[in-house]
């Protein structure tokens, strides 16, 4: 029997809600590592039971648990991020040179393939790989070895790595996100890479179309089309049909292009999903309405989605690993928010409801669906 | 015996109930008490100390005999009464409101 599995990190701790085909009727387990950042967990496509976490806490570090029952049960794996070589600096907020200094993970991508491989995305800006299941950890340093790596600054929230997309059609390409400097590419497996942000344009920045500063906040795509992929930049949502060698923007109608959190209809390649945000100054949505954009043609034509969320007095963010969509029919999507509630979708985002109201602040939601 | 007090975040992510004992062979300093928890509970490794500088992470503090110990230096031997199992060695977190 068809059934769906949420992976929900928070400021304290981790949350898993499970329902079936229906997602209507919603079992909350947790919190698990309460009391820790769990700045994200996600399953393995290749064996669904196979879960990674990332835990952390501004007092005791770096944590990686993994589970091999669904997350019933954790075991603690290696937390060594050791950088490769020499660090060497990035730039600091005022400008400065300032040593690369590992603080936590921010995101875990699992291997498409193998349930024992796996990638980590840390602050400040990496990419580590795991072979065997996160018992080492080894730098893919030809990112950070990138010539323009000294020139990285970080956002506001910290210097992190924190999208890693696998291209399904080619497993040599994959694709990262840096805030502030922006997106990369690599098409021979992670031993070099090339920045993608020809077309974007961030008016903070002293040029403003340079090759790397961008604050790009989450980009996603569609695993029939992995060419094409969308951007929620800092401001602006964007999209590029020739994998990143170039952006045009796609905002359209939108009523602010600021926002984190931008995914793809998980059956309609070109229907997409993003959470306005009223501004960088103002981290809550446009007067006070909680609302899902959507557009089926892939940018441009945007539709408001209000039925479940609220509309009045809501001053939450949506942080950017903090939307998934599950591949059933209807597609479900979901989204969590600094208030503590999940909302989720049963039907493409017509209709919504809060699944749980009032966990902590939540960082990320992975959705697994499960045969 | 060493006694050490662990805050509770890190006796619960190590299973850990109430003190540890802790037994070193040779000089007890901070670092031989540390490398000597590290290998009873491995998954401590990081939690109290940076992996790559080995220095006291920074919301962490080392108390004991009512003193601070936190700028002592790594291999500056423990007061006597640590060693001997009098007092404890406590590892105390940074306190945190709001």
């Amino acid at each position: 029997m068809t059934s769906v599995r949420l992976l929900v990190g928070t400021r304290k701790g981790a949350f898993v809600l499970t329902s079936d085909g229906a997602r209507k009727n919603w079992k909350v387990s947790g919190p698990h590592f309460a009391g820790w950042e769990i700045y994200h967990l996600k399953g393995s496509p290749a064996d669904p039971n196979r879960i990674y976490a990332s835990q952390s806490s501004n007092w005791f570090g770096q944590q990686i648990q993994k589970s091999n029952d669904g997350g019933e049960t954790w075991e603690a794996v290696d937390n060594t991020f050791a950088y490769d070589g020499v660090p060497g600096t990035h730039q600091w907020y005022d400008g400065t040179p300032h040593p690369w200094e590992f603080k936590r993970v921010w995101h875990i991508e699992p291997s498409l393939t193998d349930p024992d491989m796996l990638y980590a995305g840390v602050e400040d800006a990496a990419l580590f790989q795991s072979k065997d299941a996160g018992k080492t950890w080894a730098e893919l340093s030809g990112l950070r070895g990138h010539g323009s790596g000294p020139h990285w600054q970080p956002g506001a929230g910290g210097m992190c790595l924190h999208t890693i997309l696998l291209d399904p059609k080619n497993p040599k390409r994959m694709f990262i996100a840096i805030s502030a400097a922006g997106a990369f590419r690599t098409d021979d497996g992670g031993a070099t890479w090339r920045p993608i942000n020809r077309g974007l344009k961030s008016e903070f920045m002293p040029d403003p179309t340079a090759e790397v500063g961008h604050c790009v906040h989450r980009l996603a795509l569609h695993p029939s089309q992995p060419d094409v992929l969308y951007m929620q930049k800092h401001w602006d949502v964007m999209r590029s049909n020739d994998a990143g060698d170039s952006w045009h923007e796609v905002s359209g109608n939108l009523p602010t292009d600021f926002g984190f959190v931008i995914d793809v209809h998980a059956h309609e390649p070109e229907t997409i999903y993003v959470v306005p945000i009223k501004s960088d100054a103002e981290h809550f949505p446009l007067d006070g309405q909680l609302r899902v954009w959507r557009s089926r043609t892939g940018g441009n034509d945007w539709e408001p989605l209000t039925d479940g969320l609220p509309q009045s007095n809501c001053y939450v963010n949506v942080l950017r690993d903090a939307m998934c969509v599950d591949t059933l029919d209807k597609c479900g999507v979901y989204f969590g928010t600094t208030g503590g509630q999940v909302y989720g979708s049963a039907d493409a985002g017509d209709t919504w409801a809060a699944l749980v109201h009032d966990l902590p602040p939540v960082l990320s939601v992975e959705v697994q669906t499960l045969a | 015996m060493i006694r050490v007090v662990l805050p509770s975040h890190l006796r619960k992510h190590a299973n850990i109930n109430g003190e540890v004992a802790v037994e070193i062979e040779g000089p007890a300093t901070q670092q031989s008490l540390l490398d000597a928890l590290e290998r009873i509970y491995p998954v401590l490794r990081g939690t109290i100390r940076d992996q790559s500088t080995q220095k006291r992470r920074p919301f962490l503090r080392f108390f004991a005999c009512q003193r601070d110990l936190s700028h002592d230096a790594p291999d500056a031997l423990l007061p006597d009464d640590v060693i001997r199992g009098a007092q404890p060695f406590l590892i105390v977190g940074a306190i945190a409101g709001g």
